[in-house]
């Protein structure tokens, strides 16, 4: 075998090609968000980047997260974001842009916003490998074990929140008589 | 022994060399994940054929009987002739979300043969969050639909999307907390360990009886109308109402795209069912399965079968619902009933008593908690009628007239 003038990057392993996988659905969705012209595609490509964020958190072993996040934000958010945007626009009448004159503003920022994030986590000591995850029950029930204990407060009060968001929504949507 | 560990073993005892395993181990995966999706789109056409002889019979007809046994390869030559016809697509339909909703429609639906137990050791991936995973998967037919009725552009395919959110939204909820109801009863999201916890020892023979529906009848009756709703079945098959909406969101499609979301709703149904029979109906369990493995996967079928056929039973008895009504009864009866269910599950579970009075307080809150939740929302409905009947009273003469007595003229 002829010797390369360069030695060969190494081969990525299984997690690395699923990872490189999900994260280029994750990017191509997002990109869909924001440049599409028709406003119910970038809806589309929303729900694609909340799979690759899913997929992104089963790869790191965090099955319920990512099933979690399918089951929010896939099957309700997502779905409350289409269903607005069939009742509101005018579907049958062509597409709409949601795109306005602030694109370039939008996209400095976000590219500050980058630069900052990259720095930042340049900065941290990530651990290079963790302890084997050996049994996902036990992250379950640990995690619900802490909700009814250590943070029993917090969980309350965000359900508190979520029933006063939705006592709000009725007051606003009920018919006045 | 899991089937994946004994076709390893198979491979390995075969010849195949160690620094391999890789390769070993994706052989092993792409079998089981082969296997298992074309027995299910095969599967698809007994289906079909199930569903059209059980309807034909109810309505005093024959059926499918020219082609082969029994009519049996009728939907063999449906599907030949659906893969032959034209593909046609709306000149302004929006092309991506039209071409994606029927593929989308029939993975998500595919997606949920991965974790059910047909056997002792058949279980394609034994998650350990496995039956959250099944409802997340509800959310990809959702989408699918939602994607089909607005990319057809058609106002008809466009309502159906509108009501499809509706339903299954609403009929998602009863169904998940009527899903945790053994979950919160075995204390594990594993299909695998559900189905295991449904035995019966009486002394070291296992009878394999311990049915959850023994136990939990009021969260199984909860589950199935929920399913059925779920799965666009005969009461709920709102969505594709004919005398109202045509086909519903599929009404734009022709040929193998028609054919893919009936695929997915049929498989959807017997899907359903099979998580009815793995949570409620003791999975694979059976008397005897624990002696002959064998027998498990006959059981696990059987009951699945049986739960398809009386899911068309219902089909070719029931009338369909009104919209109202059918959200009427998702919100005003069945999340009530469930959350009352699980209440009192969850308290009955920390009293510190023995096993068995413990499992019997279940099912006797269970059923007492059905009966006075239905007795209470019966009661409300009665009003409700008298007092909806006083508003909707009629204020002029027109609708009020009796009919004229026709014999007199002629």
């Amino acid at each position: 075998m002829p010797e390369l003038p360069f030695p060969l990057p190494p081969l990525p392993t299984a997690p690395q090609v699923v990872f490189i996988m999900i994260a280029v659905l994750a990017v191509i969705g997002s990109l869909t968000v924001v440049l599409a012209r028709n406003l119910f595609h970038s809806a589309l490509g929303l729900v694609a980047a909340f799979f690759g964020a899913a997929g992104v958190y089963i790869v790191a072993e965090a099955e319920f997260i990512g099933v979690s996040q399918v089951l929010v934000y896939v099957g309700a958010i997502s779905t409350l974001i289409t269903f607005a945007i069939m009742l509101t626009r005018g579907m049958m009448f062509g597409a709409t842009s949601p795109r306005n004159r602030q694109s370039g503003t939008a996209a400095i920022i976000t590219a500050l916003t980058f630069v900052v994030l990259v720095a930042l986590m340049r900065g941290i000591p990530w651990p290079q490998a963790g302890e084997p995850i050996t049994d996902g029950q036990a992250i379950i029930a640990g995690l619900g074990f802490a909700f009814v204990n250590q943070y029993v407060i917090p969980f309350l009060l965000l359900a508190m929140l979520l029933l006063v968001a939705l006592a709000g929504a009725i007051m606003l949507a009920r018919d006045r008589k | 022994m899991n089937w994946s560990d004994a076709l390893i073993q198979l491979q390995y005892n075969l010849g195949a060399p160690q620094e391999l395993s890789w390769l070993v181990e994706g052989i092993t995966y792409f079998i089981g994940a082969f296997v298992i999706a074309n027995a299910a789109l095969v599967l698809a056409l007994l289906l079909i054929w199930i569903t059209r002889k059980v309807v034909s019979r109810i309505q005093d007809r024959i059926g499918p009987n020219r082609l082969g046994p029994y009519g049996l390869f009728q939907t063999v030559a449906d599907a030949m002739k659906l893969l032959s016809k034209e593909d046609i697509k709306p000149t302004s339909a929006d092309t991506p979300s039209y071409l994606i909703a029927p593929v989308l429609s029939v993975m998500g639906v595919l997606m949920a043969l991965a974790v059910i137990p047909f056997g002792a050791g058949l279980i394609g991936a034994d998650l350990n969050v496995g039956v959250l995973y099944l409802v997340a998967l509800g959310s990809i037919g959702i989408m699918a639909a939602l994607m089909a009725g607005w990319g057809s552009n058609n106002k008809y395919a466009l309502l159906a999307g509108f009501r499809v959110v509706a339903q299954l939204l609403s009929y998602e909820i009863p169904m998940v907390l009527a899903m945790f109801a053994p979950v919160l009863l075995v204390g594990t999201m594993r299909m695998q360990e559900l189905s295991q916890a449904q035995s019966l020892y009486l002394g070291p023979i296992n009878l394999g009886l311990g049915w959850f529906i023994f136990l939990l009848p009021g969260a199984f009756l909860i589950y199935f109308i929920a399913a059925l709703a779920e799965s666009e079945q005969t009461p709920f098959d709102l969505l594709e109402a004919e005398s109202e909406l045509i086909a519903g969101f599929h009404i734009e499609y022709s040929g193998m795209k028609f054919a893919m979301f009936f695929l997915a709703q049929f498989l959807n149904s017997f899907f359903l069912g099979a998580i009815a029979v793995a949570l409620f109906l003791g999975g694979w369990q059976g008397p005897f399965a624990g002696q002959v493995p064998l027998l498990g996967p006959i059981y696990f079928l059987a009951k699945t079968f049986f739960i398809y056929v009386v899911i068309q039973w219902i089909k070719g008895t029931f009338p369909r619902v009104r919209i109202d009504q059918m959200m009427q009864f998702a919100w005003k009866v069945l999340v009530p009933l469930v959350l009352a269910l699980i209440l009192a599950q969850m308290i009955i579970m920390k009293l510190p008593l023995p096993g068995w009075i413990n499992s019997l307080l279940v099912l006797v809150a269970n059923i007492a908690v059905v009966l006075a939740v239905l007795n209470i929302m019966g009661n409300y409905f009665k009003r409700e009628q008298v007092r909806s009947k006083r508003a909707f009273a009629p204020k002029s003469l027109i609708g009020t007239m009796q009919p004229v007595n026709s014999s007199a003229g002629d």
